[in-house]
């Protein structure tokens, strides 16, 4: 298993860079796996990431793209809960990009 | 995905959660399916009814509780959940005692319902 | 002697078998067998009744993690991990059902 070190500490990935472990994840976590994956972290960029964990706290799942859309809508409001604007921040896909940074697993049923 | 064709899939639950993998395997597939735009229904039969009951708590035997994941359902289009009455009946559990909103039906309508699928898959 | 069963009983015979087999000692329900020692259900009255000549125990993390550690059959005592542990030293066997 690859790892990857942050401040000092270990912390175990798959081989795609998904964080093994859930419960390690921590802000600074969160922002090495940006660097690698090029996404300049803002606000907005924490407002999805966010979401992301409170949505997999309630359901236990990463959500597929299009179910994260429509929550995000629901939450944030229309002008964000589009995949224009989830793409602007996460280019690779907010599902695979944002989950990987927000420390969750790949979302069930991407591949 | 952009196919004209909708299939009417069900997805038969009959075993209860933990015990063996059919549960959260179904539930995994069902999420799968969920994404390619099918009409997609799921049925709960025997200790099948046990997966949707209110209150597991896995911490004390470490595994996952995909319970939580049935409320997600509903963001994913599916809300086509039907429950077996008698199953119900048979284990004390009432539509209250369930974690999500459901169909009750009895043995006959579960049959009537299989026959109208165009697809079905067992777990 | 100590019964251990982890099937439920409303999918296998084993619990009917072995309350019926049993002549003494105490049963241990674990897994989906859990499901056997909860009150209200149609097996309740079969495995109360067995508890004349054994004693019923269940494993509790078992129950809480099946969101059923609400009523269980009167009798039936819950036990942890550690009890299960304590109750397997202090019978000179113990059984597996398969």
């Amino acid at each position: 298993m690859p790892n990857i070190d942050v401040n000092g500490k270990s912390y175990e990935t798959d081989e795609e860079g998904y964080l093994v472990n859930l419960g390690e994840w921590n802000k600074d976590v969160a922002d090495y796996i940006a660097k690698t994956e090029s996404v300049n972290m803002t606000e907005q960029h924490w407002e999805v990431v966010d979401f992301l964990r409170s949505y997999y706290d309630e359901y236990q799942i990463a959500p597929a793209v299009r179910v994260l859309t429509k929550a995000i809508g629901k939450k944030l409001g229309a002008e964000k809960g589009n995949s224009q604007y989830l793409y602007e921040l996460f280019p690779y896909g907010p599902a695979k990009q944002a989950c990987k940074i927000a420390g969750l697993p790949k979302p069930t049923g991407c591949v | 995905m952009s196919g004209d064709t909708i299939k009417k899939f069900l997805f038969v639950n009959r075993k209860a959660p933990y015990g063996t993998v059919y549960a959260l395997e179904s539930l995994e597939v069902v999420l799968i399916t969920a994404a390619f735009d099918q009409d997609v229904s799921l049925a709960f039969l025997d200790d099948g009814v046990y997966q949707l009951k209110k209150g597991q708590n896995t911490k004390g035997i470490e595994m996952k509780n995909f319970s939580l994941t049935y409320r997600a359902l509903e963001g994913y289009d599916i809300e086509k959940l039907f429950v077996e009455k008698e199953a119900m009946e048979a284990r004390g559990l009432t539509k209250e005692d369930l974690l999500v909103d459901v169909t009750v039906l009895d043995r006959q309508a579960m049959g009537q319902l299989m026959d109208d699928q165009d697809v079905i898959l067992s777990f | 002697m100590l019964h251990i069963i982890n099937k439920s009983p409303f999918v296998s015979s084993t619990l009917e078998t072995c309350l019926e087999v049993a002549t003494g000692g105490s049963v241990l329900l674990i897994e989906d067998a859990v499901y056997g020692a909860v009150a209200g259900t149609i097996l309740e009255k079969k495995v109360s009744a067995a508890q004349t000549k054994l004693k019923l125990h269940v494993l509790g993390p078992d129950l809480e993690a099946r969101g059923m550690s609400g009523a269980l059959i009167p009798g039936v005592e819950k036990i942890d991990y550690a009890g299960f542990v304590d109750l397997v030293s202090r019978h000179k066997t113990c059984q597996s059902w398969l």
